[in-house]
């Protein structure tokens, strides 16, 4: 069964650790993923950027592009992982391991996956067209 | 680490960025900084103590507020003998209480309470320094030896330039009403502004100063951030975020480890922040979409276009160029015109950016970097002695070791070359 482990924190507090702070942890959380990835049970991870670089969609007759996230919480998701378990006690116990690599404050959410499409993916650095509108 | 060392951590990094919401919400509440600040002081001093016991509340902004505004009120009432507020024990167990402020924060109220306690930092007769020294002490709550060290004096004489502005801001009437639109407008765009002076403050800095005034640039990001959860529509609020995201995401190149300057063209570019820039691109994007652009916009797509090569000589001159005549357009000032002058002499050659730059004398002799880029073009054109004559303006004009200590070696450069040849 695949479970998706969702990361919720305060965007503020997460976004006041320094650099050096912040390489701790992630180096951290690479020892809990390095040790899934060999047992070939990890999908797609994925840390977002904070919640003001994000636009919603409205969907409905009329679609509406909203600036901003779709839910205004108080803790902010802020990524995921997709990892393989064998039942829900297996999922949690990652969480646990993410946690205590990560032992900030906040909260996983712990959700199986209905549909799951590893796609072809590989992360590529800043490779972005110019926008238009701008410098005409 | 421990769990309390981490609650620490994360109860401070709680308190600090509640603390703009709380204060302004305390502002409007007692309608005088200096009981909102106490208010706030105390509700941060009860947090540490009752959060590490109780857990933090469910919205730690609006239990500051409410446990805030009630020991402000305490003190009033122990004066005036009347009963005690309930504990903040039970407060954060208060979750109907909690609600309804909450309720309250919510909407326009809200935001208009933190662009006021901000706009009210940008009282017009204080100059530009103590704006921002206000600033970082009321709305980020840095301490006066923390904004002392970023200004390089003594904490006395920042404490008394601070207490002297607050006085002012005092002194003066604070616009209580909800603005118009108009006025909102204007405010937002006069605290953006600031906030600029705020990260210009960081990022002039060099070196040594780097370690102490650098934070500001930090400051400044988490301020914009702000205005942007606050005005998630406003394409200038994304443009300023954007544009100090990435200026400040090629930080980590700009010095080298003695803290001389590296130019732009120098640097390695490995070492720029990538989060940042992705952060800035994307918040360009948005604001694109708006169809409006503004100077913070049009400035932050001009950094983008350099942080987006991935070598100096990849660096599309041709369109900076163009995004500087849209920055002329705009806003047009000698400085946008000596800037863009610079992308005119990669794409045409010094001799066309020497033209450009030469009718700006007169608004521009007090300005390091006028002197600084006339000397490089006179230097590039081989005319030395001339470039000599502009080199030595130049660290004349300089406000800071390092940006003179580059001009010097310009200057080491161009002796060099002249005894060579």
């Amino acid at each position: 069964m695949l479970y998706a482990i969702l990361c919720y924190n305060l965007e503020d507090a997460v976004s006041a650790w320094t650099a050096a702070e912040d390489a701790v942890v992630m180096a951290r959380l690479g020892v809990v993923e390095a040790g899934l990835a060999a047992a070939d049970r990890l999908g797609a991870v994925a840390r977002l950027l904070p919640t003001t670089s994000a636009v919603t969609l409205r969907k409905g007759r009329e679609q509406m592009v909203i600036d901003g996230p779709f839910a205004e919480t108080k803790e902010q998701l802020l990524g995921f992982y997709v990892v393989d378990c064998g039942n829900l006690e297996a999922a949690v116990d990652v969480a646990r391991d993410l946690a205590v690599a990560n032992p900030d404050r906040g909260a996983y959410e712990i959700r199986p996956l209905a549909v799951y499409r590893s796609g072809a993916l590989t992360p590529s650095r800043l490779k972005r067209t110019p926008v238009k509108g701008l410098g005409a | 680490m421990t769990i309390a060392d981490i609650d620490a951590a994360w109860i401070d990094a709680a308190l600090t960025a509640a603390r703009p919401q709380a204060v302004a919400a305390l502002l409007r509440y007692f309608r005088d900084l200096d009981t909102a600040e106490e208010a706030f002081q105390e509700a941060c001093l009860r947090a540490l103590k009752a959060w590490p016991r109780n857990g933090p509340p469910r919205d730690p902004t609006a239990w500051l507020i409410l446990v805030g505004r009630n020991a402000a009120l305490d003190g009033v009432r122990k004066q005036s003998k009347s009963a005690p507020l309930p504990a903040e024990d039970l407060i954060s167990d208060l979750e109907d209480a909690e609600a309804a402020l909450v309720d309250r924060l919510d909407g326009e109220h809200y935001r208009d309470d933190v662009l006021r306690l901000l706009f009210i930092c940008c009282h017009p007769d204080l100059p530009a320094t103590q704006q921002v020294a206000v600033a970082l002490r009321i709305v980020s709550g840095l301490s006066v030896k923390q904004i002392a060290r970023a200004f390089l004096v003594s904490e006395s004489a920042m404490e008394q330039r601070i207490t002297r502005a607050k006085a002012r801001i005092g002194a003066a009437a604070v616009p209580f009403g909800a603005p118009g639109v108009e006025d909102r407008a204007e405010r937002l765009s006069t605290v953006a502004a600031m906030v600029y002076l705020v990260f210009n403050e960081g990022y002039s800095a060099g070196g040594k100063e780097l370690l102490t005034r650098g934070s500001l640039c930090g400051e400044a990001i988490r301020l914009a951030r702000l205005l942007l959860r606050l005005f998630p529509s406003e394409p200038e609020i994304m443009g300023l975020t954007a544009l100090l995201l990435l200026q400040h995401a090629r930080a980590p190149g700009r010095f080298d480890a003695d803290g001389a300057v590296v130019l732009l063209e120098d640097q390695d570019r490995g070492l720029w922040n990538a989060r940042m820039i992705a952060e800035g691109l994307a918040l360009i994007d948005k604001a694109v979409r708006h169809r409006r652009p503004g100077p913070y916009l049009v400035q932050a797509a001009i950094a983008a276009e350099h942080d987006r090569a991935a070598r100096a000589e990849d660096t599309n001159w041709a369109r900076i160029d163009l995004l500087y005549g849209d920055l002329e357009q705009l806003a047009p000032s000698p400085v946008v015109t000596l800037n863009r002058a610079v992308a005119v002499s990669k794409t045409a050659g010094p001799e066309r950016a020497l033209e450009m730059i030469e009718p700006l004398a007169p608004k521009l002799s007090g300005y390091f970097h006028f002197f600084g880029l006339k000397g490089g073009l006179l230097f590039q054109l081989g005319r030395r002695d001339e470039a000599r004559v502009a080199f030595d303006q130049a660290i004349a004009l300089a406000s800071t070791a390092a940006e003179a200590a580059h001009i010097r070696l310009h200057l080491d450069r161009l002796m060099n070359d002249g005894a060579g040849g």
